[in-house]
């Protein structure tokens, strides 16, 4: 037989409308992207943020290790020396310069995992867009959450002899 | 010939001299066996305990003395019961050497996690940290897991300045005392020692001023941990985020072979920047060290006072302007001077720079001059040191002499090399006015007055006894004049032993810059006279700033040009300032004082529109129809190479070849020889003397010796005030202020006391301020006044204390 019969044309044509006419009634699976934001997993991997301590002070201290992590050469940093006149993260020296080529980055998180003192951590923020190349390179100042509301912003003038430690000593890792 | 011995390290045998250390040996054969305070330029010392290995001796029989066999036939062999240190223990026959069996393994990382008990976790922002050996062997040998409890940790002070270059971190020192030794048995300033016991056991300094040597910063390479690092360096970047380029250290004679390490800086606007200098290996030349004024005096090529910009004079003032305008118009001056120009250069220059500017002014039919203080590099060129020396071959049966120079203070690492040549029995013969550091190791010492150098030359007894004789002059106390009765008086001392052209015997001058010899060779010449020229063309030199009663003649030429990298005395007199790039901003090549030529290449971006000597030269000679080289050094080099006596046949590949040097430095091997870099961008060429240099007596008739009870000497420091040192801010509390030393007997002749601060004046020109340092070392009878440090002195004169005028003042 060269042809189906018409019989059954018609029937796959009122099935397929009997899906579509019950989805109407279904809840819907897209929102209404941008005034609505569907929350991000626990574990996603969005735009970077540089941590404060609850004092206001850094918690980069401005050690490369995330610049050396990445494989996308994406972070640039350059290092200074803290003094107690002007501190602006506990150990011995800060970032003076930090920098992401957001159009670099490849979102893995190395940064992150790079990190010894929980500074660079990859927030929920995905709305990246720029209108030039330059732009997409988030400077420090971008990239600083704001000072907590007990904290002093930085550099802080902090008497001597608190901040003795090369590194901040942190808490035990496997905890 | 010593004799060889066999023994064999984890299964491979290995054929080494009787002496070697079983630690050498296994590198010999690439078999790394981790060492902390061993050192294979340093005495052992078995302090560290991380080179424990496992030695077993073959067994012999107690009566017929034979080797025990094996029922295999192989000998037996007796281990001991405890681990040996590697480092401690030479090779003996047969000896069988384990390094990687389980009993090994746990020796080794129980003694990482000893180390580690109190060393903090500072390795994220430790200047050590990426080319750490504590890290790298604690990431090989450790346990991974530490027993000892975290919060027994002792917490020392860090952050102690040992000096002003250097700063300990008492935390992460690992007591191995590879400092301590090496400024004790390498360069002889027993500076830092141990204090305290046990755990609190620290490194101090005994000396006023902190850390007061010319070779701290070595002690930061060779620390193997980030305990020592350099002020210059600290915290401005990680070792692993660095470029390096291969250089030649531009201050002194010795040529110092190093890497200067780059790095792109926000800092700077985003320019690449020079962050460290370090040595880089030549076993013929420096070794593995270099001084610290080659280490932190390279600021001079990032310094924000170089000139960036063509200056032209008018009205009276200099005034920025474009290249063209300032080459159009040194062309038109330059066209018609013929006779009447004049270029002077110094020692500073490449060779090919210097080259091009010789041949731009022989084109125009010029002369030229070389400025400097010290003569004699022709006789060097004819009984310079033969090819294939090497400062480190001389010893027993050889003779070194050091005549007119403080070797320490000119040619810091030639210091070094011969106190370690007299340290292997070579005889040391030193002549000077006053004592120096050297003579510690002199075996004959000969005292004579300033101004009779000569005279002292002749002293010398005749050494034909002497296997190799190697004669080192300088320029202590003497000008021009005596400086060529010198270098004759010590190149009859070199002809008449007869050995020239040999490897290790010859004349070396101490020359004032690191390519005062190239210049020599290239045909540049002391003695001109700056009155007759019309036009005058310099070129890396300063000769106001040396001498300012030069200012007045130069100003009577009719156009002055100066190619600098600063506005400096001379400068500021120019109808034309060309700005001129640093030795780090372009390559080219240096010839040593042991006439070794080495090249050095480019580092940073060059400086504003400043552009390079030799294509300056070239420039102008095409506006005025003088076909020059260009652009490229390389272009300039073949010519210079072939038309140069002596240069024939150098080529940039023969310049560029490398070969096994011992010990082993590097990446992988930092553990071992320390931070310095292997070197991968050639050892240089030493060139043959030419000979034909005929013994003749010496004359010095025209030579005056000023008059007066008390007479002023120029000297030479390491850290003076020149304009090569003093934009390097980090020696700058180094910098001593400027200063005369004298006699107490001759300090109550001219009415002074010890530190007071009075005013000077040389010949009665001008009166600067200098202290008055009393020293009875000093010969009475002598002002010794130190060269570039404010006072203009170019030879013995006679001087005139103002003590008035410096208390005005
Ligand atoms: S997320 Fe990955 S690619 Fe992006 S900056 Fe961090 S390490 Fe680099
Ligand atoms: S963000 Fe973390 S890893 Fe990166 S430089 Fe700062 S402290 Fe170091
Ligand atoms: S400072 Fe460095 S070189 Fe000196 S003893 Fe300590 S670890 Fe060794
Ligand atoms: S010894 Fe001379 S060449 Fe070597 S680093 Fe010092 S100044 Fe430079
Ligand atoms: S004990 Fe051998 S290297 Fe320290």
């Amino acid at each position: 037989m060269a042809f189906l019969p018409e019989r059954a044309r018609v029937d796959e044509l009122f099935k397929g409308l009997w899906i579509t006419f019950k989805s109407m009634f279904e809840k819907p699976v897209t929102v209404q992207y941008p005034e609505v934001k569907r929350p991000v997993r626990t574990r996603f991997r969005g735009r970077h943020v540089l941590n404060r301590y609850e004092n206001g002070l850094e918690k980069c201290i401005g050690c490369s290790l995330c610049a050396a992590a990445c494989p996308a050469d994406a972070i640039f940093v350059e290092s200074s020396e803290n003094t107690d006149d002007e501190r602006y993260s506990p150990g011995e020296r800060y970032a003076s310069t930090y920098e992401i080529n957001m159009l670099r980055c490849i979102y893995c998180g190395y940064c992150e995992d790079a990190c010894p003192t929980e500074a660079i951590v990859l927030e929920d923020n995905y709305e990246l867009s720029f209108t030039d190349r330059f732009e997409a390179i988030y400077t420090k100042e971008r990239l600083l959450l704001p000072v907590p509301e007990e904290g002093k912003p930085t550099p802080q003038e902090v008497p001597p002899g608190i901040f003795t430690r090369s590194v901040p000593v942190m808490a035990d890792p496997t905890d | 010939m010593t004799n060889e011995v066999t023994l064999t390290i984890d299964g491979k045998q290995v054929t080494v001299p009787e002496g070697t250390l079983v630690v050498d040996a296994a590198k010999k054969i690439g078999i790394d066996i981790p060492v902390f305070c061993y050192h294979p330029k340093m005495e052992p010392v078995g302090m560290c305990r991380m080179c424990l290995v496992d030695i077993g001796r073959p067994v012999r029989d107690r009566d017929s003395g034979e080797i025990v066999l094996e029922e295999d036939g192989s000998p037996k062999i007796q281990f001991g019961w405890k681990l040996d240190t590697a480092c401690t223990v030479p090779v003996s026959e047969g000896m069988v050497v384990e390094g990687m069996t389980e009993k090994v393994q746990q020796g080794r990382q129980e003694i990482v996690e000893l180390l580690l008990t109190s060393h903090p976790l500072d390795c994220p922002i430790c200047d050590k940290g990426g080319e750490c050996p504590l890290q790298n062997l604690t990431m090989a040998h450790g346990p991974g897991e530490s027993r000892f409890i975290y919060d027994d940790k002792i917490n020392f002070e860090k952050n102690v300045p040992l000096g002003d270059l250097i700063w300990l971190d008492r935390e992460r020192c690992i007591q191995c005392a590879r400092c301590i030794r090496f400024q004790e048995e390498i360069v002889d300033d027993a500076v830092l020692e141990f204090f305290n016991r046990g755990r609190a056991t620290d490194i101090i300094t005994n000396s006023e001023p902190g850390f007061d040597s010319y070779w701290s910063g070595n002690t930061t390479d060779i620390c193997p941990v980030g305990a020592l690092t350099t002020a210059d360096f600290r915290f401005s970047a990680r070792p692993w985020e660095l470029k390096n380029a291969a250089s030649i250290c531009s201050h002194c004679p010795v040529g110092c072979n190093m890497t200067y390490n780059t790095r792109r800086e926000a800092k700077s606007g985003g320019d690449i920047v020079i962050k460290r200098a370090m040595p880089l290996q030549n076993e013929w030349v420096n070794e593995l060290w270099i001084c610290d004024k080659g280490r932190f005096a390279y600021h001079f090529s990032d310094s924000e006072a170089r000139l960036t910009q063509p200056l032209i004079r008018k009205d009276g003032k200099l005034t920025p302007t474009s290249w063209e305008e300032a080459l159009a118009l040194v062309a038109d001056q330059f066209k018609n001077a013929g006779e009447g120009l004049l270029t002077l250069v110094s020692g500073r220059l490449p060779n090919e720079d210097l080259f091009n500017l010789r041949k731009l002014t022989e084109g125009l039919g010029g002369k030229s001059g070389l400025h400097s203080y010290m003569a004699g590099g022709d006789l060097v060129a004819q009984v310079g040191l033969g090819a294939g020396s090497n400062l480190a071959d001389l010893g027993e049966g050889d003779a070194i002499v050091v005549i007119a120079c403080d070797l320490e203070e000119e040619a810091p690492v030639w210091w070094l090399r011969v106190k370690a040549a007299a340290e292997r029995g070579a005889k040391l013969i030193v002549a000077n006015p006053r004592p120096t550091k050297l003579e510690r190791y002199a075996t004959e010492i000969i005292r004579y007055a300033y101004g009779e150098e000569v005279e002292a030359v002749e002293r010398v007894a005749p050494l034909s006894e002497a296997d190799n004789l190697v004669v080192f002059f300088g320029s202590e106390g003497i000008g021009l004049e005596t400086s060529e009765a010198l270098a004759q008086a010590c190149a009859n001392l070199v002809a008449e032993l007869g050995r020239v052209g040999q490897p290790n015997n010859g004349l070396v001058g101490v020359w004032p810059r690191a390519n005062t010899q190239g210049a020599w060779d290239i045909g540049f010449r002391p003695g001109f006279d700056l009155a007759e020229a019309k036009v005058v063309y310099i070129a890396g030199a300063d000769p106001v700033g040396d001498d300012p009663a030069l200012a007045e003649t130069i100003m009577q030429a009719d156009f002055v040009v100066v190619q600098e990298l600063f506005l400096t005395e001379t400068a500021e007199l120019a109808d034309v300032v060309l700005p001129a790039q640093a030795q780090t901003e372009r390559e080219g090549t240096f010839t040593s004082g042991e006439r070794r030529v080495q090249r050095f290449y480019p580092v940073v971006q060059p400086r504003g529109e400043a552009r390079p000597d030799f294509d300056i030269a070239a420039q102008i000679g095409a506006k005025v129809g003088l076909a020059l080289k260009g652009r490229f050094p390389s272009l300039v080099n073949p010519e210079l190479c072939a038309e140069t006596p002596g240069y024939e046949g150098l080529t940039y590949q023969r310049l560029a070849e490398v070969s096994d040097q011992w010990p082993i430095v590097g990446r992988g091997d930092l553990y071992y020889g320390g931070t310095g870099y292997e070197n991968k961008q050639g050892l240089g060429v030493q060139l043959a003397p030419s000979g034909g240099y005929k013994v003749s007596k010496v004359s010095r008739q025209d030579i005056e010796k000023p008059d007066g009870e008390v007479i002023a000497v120029p000297i030479t420091l390491l850290y003076d005030r020149g304009g090569m040192i003093s934009p390097s801010e980090v020696l700058h509390p180094r910098l001593p202020e400027p200063f005369i030393l004298v006699n107490p007997q001759d300090s109550k002749l001219l009415k002074t006391t010890d530190g007071m601060v009075v005013g000077i004046s040389i010949n009665d020109g001008e009166t600067s301020n200098v202290v008055v340092w009393e020293d009875e070392r000093i010969p009475a009878g002598t002002a010794l006044v130190p060269r570039s440090m404010g006072v203009a002195i170019n030879r013995p004169s006679t001087f005139e204390i103002r003590i008035a005028e410096a208390a005005a003042a």
